[in-house]
């Protein structure tokens, strides 16, 4: 139990996936400047990787017993692809409420990288967090984690946007590079919370 | 792209590096630049990875373009760009297992790097094979460029060395004599300075690349140039898949 309270803890604030892992910077720094479209996004991003990780935890260990463990790279973007494919399909015709907030963002997601980039992330995780027993169950955490980190880094980072509309900003910074420059502040933020894994002793 | 012009190696070469720098011009694969910026020998590594995958991948899919059916082209140009991350994927593990360590996740990332799709999508599924492998050169040897820059400010300020870890990445291939990058911790520590380590964090990638953005944006201004900014729809790699370029739902902008 402890370890996935120090999996939610790592994915939400001290290993954000957004601000200190860099995975999923275009939709952060594209979709952030309304907060009904981050949420959207964000909700869409946790849909999918829950999902994601659902399919290709089990069917890595079928890659590693037949030893195509290299395989790996192009049977997951595949399942990814195809799964938003299938996914958006089914919400099409049978959850129509569901799709209408959430299936704009989807095809947007197969080739987000947060997406791939978790369910990798999962797989190496297996062995770096062996003592821990890292199994199926820590896998789905660690991906909702990462896809709760990343909608508070969206939700925050809307507010920060919102408030830079209005600000007096140099002429030449106008745009990304200041957008840029208030996520380094973000980010920096967000160092803060080192060591608090360590410190509540949820890795003992 | 306009389809009837004649085409100029030349240009399309140069193009990548300069006038349409993936990645400070159009904005394009900015998850690795952020995440292997950290110091140069890591960054140019990645930008060598991403280019060969990006001329290889480039090739094949213009040599593809009248057989891959435009309906179902980007989940082929996925599965093409995907097989050759793998092989360099394979390559980098076995000669330069450093490479492999300290770029981690993004080198299967390479798969879902805008760039590569973007070129595909922009370029390679359009013109001919020479055409786009020169392309893939250009703006592969823009994108290690700008990875050289970013990594060469942060690697600086932030540890204060230049080029650290040259010798584990090509060591094995060439004799370096013991060269092993330069140090210069010890030379600003005389002076009563350490490095700011905040440069080699997240937060030092997002405020240099955030700098250099705006350095770029001025000199792009100066010669009457508009300035960098997230590609909207039509830049969108996704935007086929999307079908929402005419409405106003597409957010990318």
């Amino acid at each position: 139990m402890k370890f996935y309270i120090a999996l939610l803890v790592m994915g939400v604030l001290t290993q954000n996936f957004v601000l200190s892992k860099f995975l999923g910077i275009c939709p952060f720094l594209g979709v952030s400047k309304k907060l009904g479209t981050a949420v959207g996004m964000s909700a869409a991003v946790i849909f999918v990787m829950l999902l994601a990780t659902a399919a290709t935890y089990p069917l890595n260990l079928l890659l590693e017993k037949f030893g195509l463990g290299y395989l790996q790279t192009i049977v997951f973007i595949l399942v990814i692809a195809a799964l938003v494919q299938m996914v958006e399909i089914v919400m099409k015709k049978y959850l129509k409420p569901l799709y209408n907030a959430l299936g704009i963002y989807l095809p947007l997601i197969t080739t987000n990288c947060a997406v791939l980039g978790v369910v990798i992330l999962n797989i190496d995780n297996i062995s770096e967090y062996s003592a821990y027993g890292f199994g199926f169950g820590h896998a789905m955490m660690n991906s909702f984690a990462a896809g709760a980190g990343f909608m508070l880094a969206m939700v925050i980072f809307a507010g920060v946007r919102s408030k830079l509309e209005t600000a007096d900003v140099p002429k030449f910074m106008r745009g990304l590079p200041i957008t840029l420059v208030a996520a380094s502040i973000v980010s920096l933020s967000f160092l803060g919370f080192t060591g608090l894994v360590e410190g509540l002793g949820l890795l003992g | 792209m306009a389809e009837k012009k004649k085409i100029s190696y030349g240009h399309e070469f140069a193009k990548g590096i300069l006038r349409e720098n993936p990645v400070l011009r159009l904005v394009l694969g900015t998850c690795p630049t952020l995440a292997t910026s950290t110091s140069v020998v890591n960054g140019v590594g990645m930008g060598i990875a991403a280019t060969i995958v990006l001329i290889c991948s480039n090739v094949v899919i213009s040599a593809l373009r009248k057989v891959i059916p435009s309906k179902a082209r980007i989940p082929a140009y996925i599965v093409i760009i995907a097989s050759f991350v793998t092989m360099v994927q394979m390559l980098v593990k076995a000669f330069v297992p450093a490479l492999d360590q300290s770029l981690g996740v993004f080198l299967p990332l390479i798969v879902v790097n805008c760039i590569i799709l973007g070129r595909a999508e922009a370029f390679a599924g359009k013109n001919p094979v020479l055409a786009s492998a020169v392309d893939g050169l250009g703006m592969g040897i823009g994108f290690t460029a700008a990875l050289f820059c970013m990594g060469t400010v942060r690697e600086l300020l932030g540890s204060g060395t230049f080029l650290s870890g040259i010798d584990t990445m090509i060591g094995s291939f060439v004799d370096l004599k013991g060269f092993s990058g330069f140090d210069f911790t010890e030379a600003i520590g005389k002076i009563g300075l350490s490095p700011m380590t905040l440069f080699v964090l997240p937060a030092g990638g997002f405020f240099v690349f955030g700098i250099l953005m705006a350095v770029v944006n001025r000199l792009a201004e100066k010669k009457g140039r508009p300035k960098a900014a997230l590609a909207g729809c039509e830049g969108c790699p996704h935007a086929a898949a999307c079908g929402k370029t005419e409405k106003e739902e597409c957010e990318a902008k």
